[in-house]
């Protein structure tokens, strides 16, 4: 297998008396799509929020393409290749989602002269494209604030794949939406991020999600990882059946 | 609609020439409102990153208080203006390196506080500044002419107008192009815009700079309109004053900054005229009324007819 993208070594974080992360060992491969699963407070959010820039660990390490990136501010660790997206979409809801995304474009270029405008040709058409490939063409010129919940959701994930990164986390993509949605929601966002080959890390809760889609999973429990490989044998295992899946399908 | 502001502001502009060669009282008036609407896109920018400053109207005192101690070495009006801004938009800087760090009701109060502290030298330093007496300023001149003051009046009013269009345009500008879009989204979703890999907090400054900026032309227009300065300019209701404007003219254009001072500048004179103890009664009332009923303010106002029209 290829060498790791990211690397966590020994990260350690407590909330009070909460440990949300208990000394996370964890490669992410090059071009691989990292499921995460686990109960509700196992510390996957709080993985995503530490790699992100968001929270930074007590104790352990995280390199990016060999570099340390643990403890910089989330917009350093955007520049070198890193986006995420979000449980509860993060979208500039006063703004159309065309807009939204020719706000990244800007951003991943940098530009930032003030007299030129935002909706210029250039990341016009690419915010354009960009959204054609997630399928929401016919939404560009509404407000953020007018979608759906899947729609927010492709939205939001447009967005960080507009920053054109390298590795994405995306917390729940799919939490939130319609069941019937769910699939064809996963379906454009597998396609998008292989055709960008991005690699890709995502919080899930659905394990035919999880099943279908990831190359391996890792299973989180208490701020470890109690189990990690191929997900039709972590998910097989009688242990993790019965402490995370039969917790989750409970929920 | 772009082409209706761009045709609205010009006629406003025609208007306002007329209006002052008609009724000479008024060029004074119409010079203090081009001043002040300057000072207000400033507000109007900080608006749309959702933030109110409650001590703007120190910019406009500094300025005006840098021409005035200036004014005596170096009786020129270009120079003045432009040293009045510089003062201002520094200490925007300074000002703004720390506040900028804050938002909504911090943001807002620590404008305040720092306005009054400003506004206390002014006051209380009387050996330099004169304390509540203020400081005269004298006639200077304007681009080398030796000018009347009837002349000196028209050539300050023009120099208000020509900023007030120039500042309007830029300010349209900005607000489409990425930096003044990114500032609108600090109002809806800050996180995302670090996530994006922007450093809000420069947005939010360098708007903050462009403020104190456009404040410290304002101020230096009324030093050199009313050439009178006193620490009032920097009080905190001078500073509440042009948040009323903003809200009054509406921020959803570049025009309703304008429309708001003159509506106030006029509003302020009539009532004042009419009821001389009770004018701020009658402004409070024009107020809860723009906020009851057309929270667009003038411009929103302007807007809604214009669509009631278009639609079929």
């Amino acid at each position: 297998m290829s060498e790791p993208l990211l690397s966590a070594r020994g990260l350690r974080l407590a909330f009070g008396g909460v440990r949300a992360a208990d000394g996370i060992d964890l490669d992410v491969l090059r071009g691989e799509f990292l499921a995460i699963i686990g109960p509700n407070g196992a510390g996957k959010t709080t993985f995503i929020n530490m790699t992100t820039g968001y929270l930074r660990p007590q104790a352990g390490t995280i390199t990016y393409e060999g570099q340390p990136i643990t403890g910089l501010q989330p917009r350093a660790i955007v520049r070198r290749g890193v986006a995420r997206s979000f449980q509860l979409p993060q979208l500039f809801t006063e703004h159309t989602v065309e807009e939204n995304v020719a706000l990244a474009l800007a951003a991943r270029d940098g530009v930032w002269s003030p007299l030129a405008p935002l909706l210029r040709p250039r990341w016009r058409d690419e915010a354009r494209e960009t959204l054609e490939r997630f399928g929401l063409t016919a939404l560009a010129d509404a407000r953020a604030d007018a979608l759906n919940e899947g729609a927010r959701k492709l939205a939001d994930i447009a967005m960080a794949v507009a920053l054109k990164p390298r590795l994405l986390l995306m917390d729940e993509p799919t939490s939130g939406v319609a069941a019937s949605e769910k699939m064809g929601i996963v379906e454009t966002l597998v396609r998008v991020l292989r055709e960008a080959k991005v690699t890709a890390v995502f919080v899930e809760h659905d394990m035919d999600v999880v099943e279908r889609f990831a190359d391996r999973v890792a299973v989180w429990s208490q701020g470890r990882i109690a189990a990690l490989g191929p997900p039709a044998e972590v998910l097989a295992d009688p242990v993790v059946q019965r402490e995370v899946i039969g917790i989750e399908r409970h929920a | 609609m772009r082409r209706f502001e761009t045709l609205l502001g010009l006629a406003a502009a025609v208007l306002m020439v007329v209006a002052a060669i008609l009724a000479p009282w008024l060029k004074f008036v119409l010079t203090i409102a081009l001043a002040k609407g300057i000072a207000v896109i400033g507000i109007m920018l900080l608006l749309r990153a959702g933030q109110v400053s409650f001590g703007h109207a120190v910019f406009i005192g500094l300025s005006a208080y840098a021409v005035a101690f200036l004014a005596p070495a170096v009786p020129e009006a270009l120079v003045l203006l432009i040293a009045g801004t510089a003062v201002a938009t520094v200490s925007g800087l300074l000002i703004g390196l720390f506040v900028s760090r804050y938002r909504e009701i911090f943001f807002g109060m620590l404008n305040l506080a720092l306005s009054m502290v400003i506004y206390s030298v002014l006051e209380k330093f009387y050996s330099i500044t004169k304390g509540t007496d203020g400081i005269r300023v004298e006639l200077p001149r304007f681009a080398g002419m030796a000018l009347e003051r009837a002349d000196f009046e028209w050539a300050i009013f023009a120099l208000a107008l020509v900023l007030a269009i120039g500042f309007a345009l830029f300010a349209r500008l900005y607000l489409a192009s990425p930096m003044g879009q990114a500032l609108s989204a600090i109002k809806t979703r800050e996180t995302r815009l670090e996530f994006m890999g922007v450093p809000a907090r420069q947005v939010l400054l360098s708007a903050y700079v462009l403020s104190a900026l456009m404040g410290g032309v304002a101020g230096a227009l009324i030093a050199m309109t009313t050439r009178h300065v006193t620490p009032l300019l920097a009080y905190w209701t001078a500073s509440g004053e042009l948040v009323f404007i903003a809200i009054l003219g509406g921020a959803g254009s570049v025009l309703g900054p304008f429309l708001g001072a003159v509506t106030f500048e006029l509003v302020r004179i009539y009532a004042g005229a009419a009821v001389a103890d009770a004018w701020q009664m009658i402004l409070g009332g024009v107020l809860l009324a723009v906020i009851l009923f057309a929270p667009g303010g003038l411009w929103g106002m302007i807007q809604g007819a214009l669509r009631r029209r278009a639609a079929p």
